[in-house]
This record gives C-alpha cells, structure tokens and sequence, in this order.
C-alpha cells in the first residue's frame, strides 16, 4: 500500500516505492520534487527563500534552495538512490500578491524558481518538467513508482506530468 | 532581540493578546458600521507555529479564501492579513456594493476594490488602536487580494519572516455573525525585530 508522506513548507523528505510525497499550499515556495528512476526513490523540497546566503540562521536547511536541494539528496542518497541519475520536476512560485511595484515580496516566487533552477543546472539535474509563476497556489502529489507529479489548483484545474 | 517567537513569557504573551485585542475590538467596530450589522469578535488567538504547520494554521491549506493583505512599514513593520470563507467575502462585497442578498455569484473587479477598501480600513482601524496604546508610528501599505487556497495566501505572507527564524507568530480574531456563522480571521503578523520594539513599548521587554 502506498503511503502519502506530507511535506511542509521549509521542509524536505525523502520515500522509496510505492510511496506518494506530497505539499500542500505551494504560493511563492516552489516544490522540488527529485527520482531516480532506476531505484524508484523520490524526494520533495518546500523551498521557502531563494538563498541561505544573507540568512542571519541557516540551520533550518529545508528553508532555501541552495541547502535544501542538497540535504534531499544526500536524504535520497541515504535510501540507495545515485545522485547521477536524479531528474526534477518543479512547481509553484507564484505572485500571489500584487503590489503593483518592484519589492521583494512582489518577486520572491520568480527569485525561489530562479534559485531552484541554478541549483539544479549546478547539480547536472535535468528538469523534466517546470510549472512556475502565475498567481495561483498548487498542491503537489509526487509518485515515487513512476516519476509522475500531480498538480492541483483552484481555478486551473489538476493536471498529471 | 527576541529571535525567536519561542521565547516569549506569558507576561508578553498577554501584552500582545491585549494588543489583538484592542486592535481587532476597533476593526470589528468599524466592520460593523460599514456594513450596519453586529458583529462579534473572539478573544484573540496567539499562536506560534514552526513553518511546516503553517499552511493548515486557518482551515486546511487548500481550503478556498480570499486574503486581503497589506505590509506595514514603520517602527515595527509587520504585515496584516485579512482571510475570508469565498461566501462571507461574496456576502460582504453584496452589503458594500448595494446588492441583493445572494444576488453575487463570483468575484468580480469591482466585488475585489470593495474588500480590498474593506482591509484597508479594517487595518487602518487596527493600526490607530495600536499606535494609541504604543505611541508607534505606522504606515500601511496599499491593500492587495488573492482568491486561492489558505495555505499559499498565508505562506506567502510570511516569507520575509524566514530570513531570520524557524516560526511565524499569529496574533489572531475570529469575526462573527450573531449566527455564529464566521466573517473572517484577522491576523497581525509581526516580523522578529518588531516584537521587540512593541512589547518595550508596553513596558514588558524582558
């Protein structure tokens, strides 16, 4: 039986086959879900801040793009998956609100996606699927068996990738 | 500094519920003029939560709201958000707007500028009540909507609050009808630094 491994946000896990990672709520964190399809071994980030970098704490590494895509690595890596084989699938980081200006808070969901995606090119892991931006929030169910993400909203439907 | 919303005694735990209280005892006034019925407040709800649980804070995370925000900048700079059930906010832009009651279906443009001047001068109301107890100057920014799943409206309130800790502090009333039936929850979510400036003001710094 599979079992549904929730995520929260500044949060990461890691779950062998059958299991189902899953997050709730993405606004501007962006889920970073990674499998190695040889060992069917799948881990989600709910990435909160773009870098750790200017952070006064950092302990906490589930919060930021650069330290908690590698601690769901090493996590993966811990369970028997190859780090060489890993593949992305990433979602969320929208605007949820809008100021009508150019502050931080206006931009954070493109600065996560932009940070997820360097860490991800930094770490030789292909993105095989990015649904990123927009305004809405999503949830996300991510298959360890197949690789496949789920993504739920309100107004734009489900859709399986 | 308070670093972290962990370390608070109950003796500043109390202050800043009185803070909510006072705060949302002038916002709910305001809700009940505007829209001329009674409305009640609960007593308010300090809670801290590590960001994991956040998104299941108010409802479930994927529970539909609509979220009136706005940042307040100034001596203590923190941010106020206002979430309503999709039929309270459809039932309040009816009242605002002049409209039968269950004439609204959707939110439109004009259903979204009457809650967004709603929040507005719902945090102006709690603002004035807190800079009179605290003789702080603050200034909030223009109000901005979403329609989406409480879990992303809140999360994405509290984004700034990460750069320096583990935990978001919510100072939060629940506004109701006399049939119990819930308007909204008002929140004042605080940034670190600015806990600090308010319970020195109080006179309850540790």
């Amino acid at each position: 039986m599979a079992r549904v491994v929730q995520v929260g946000m500044a949060d990461y896990k890691a779950a062998v086959c059958p299991n189902i990672l899953m997050t709730a709520g993405l606004g501007s964190c962006v889920g970073v879900c990674l499998w190695d399809p040889a060992t069917r071994i799948g881990g989600l980030a709910h990435i909160m801040l773009p870098s750790s970098v200017q952070a006064r704490r950092t302990d906490n590494k589930g919060k930021f793009a650069d330290t908690a895509i590698l601690a769901v690595i090493q996590e993966m890596s811990r369970l028997g998956a190859n780090p060489a084989r890993l593949v992305a699938k990433i979602a969320g980081g929208a605007q949820m609100f809008n100021f009508g200006g150019t502050t931080d808070i206006m931009r954070i969901g493109d600065r996560n996606a932009q940070a997820v995606q360097q860490v991800l090119k930094n770490e030789k892991i292909k993105i095989l699927f990015s649904d990123i931006g927009g305004s809405h929030g999503r949830t996300i169910y991510f298959m360890t068996e197949n690789g496949k993400l789920t993504i739920r909203t309100i107004e734009h439907g489900e859709r399986v990738v | 500094m308070i670093d972290e919303f962990t370390q608070l005694s109950d003796l500043q735990l109390d202050a800043l519920r009185e803070i909510g209280n006072i705060g949302a005892g002038n916002a709910a006034t305001s809700l009940s003029m505007m829209i001329n019925r009674r409305i009640e407040m609960s007593v308010p709800q300090l809670t801290v939560l590590p960001f994991s649980e956040l998104p299941y804070a108010i409802g479930g995370p994927e529970t539909l709201v609509v979220g009136v925000y706005l940042q307040v900048q100034g001596m203590s700079p923190c941010g106020i958000l206002f979430l309503l059930p999709l039929e309270s906010s459809l039932k309040l832009a009816e009242m605002l707007l002049a409209k039968p009651s269950g004439s609204l279906k959707v939110m439109g443009e004009m259903e979204h500028s009457a809650l967004m001047e709603l929040g507005n001068i719902l945090a102006g109301s709690f603002l004035n009540a807190l800079a009179m107890v605290t003789d702080l100057e603050l200034f909030p920014s223009v109000p901005s909507l979403a329609t989406d799943m409480s879990g992303a409206i809140l999360s994405a309130a509290v984004f700034s609050l990460g750069e320096v800790g583990d935990h978001a502090l919510l100072i939060e009333t629940r506004f109701t009808e006399d049939n119990q039936q819930v308007v909204g929850h008002f929140l004042l979510i605080p940034e670190p630094g600015s806990l600090d400036v308010i319970l020195e003001r109080l006179g309850v710094n540790s």
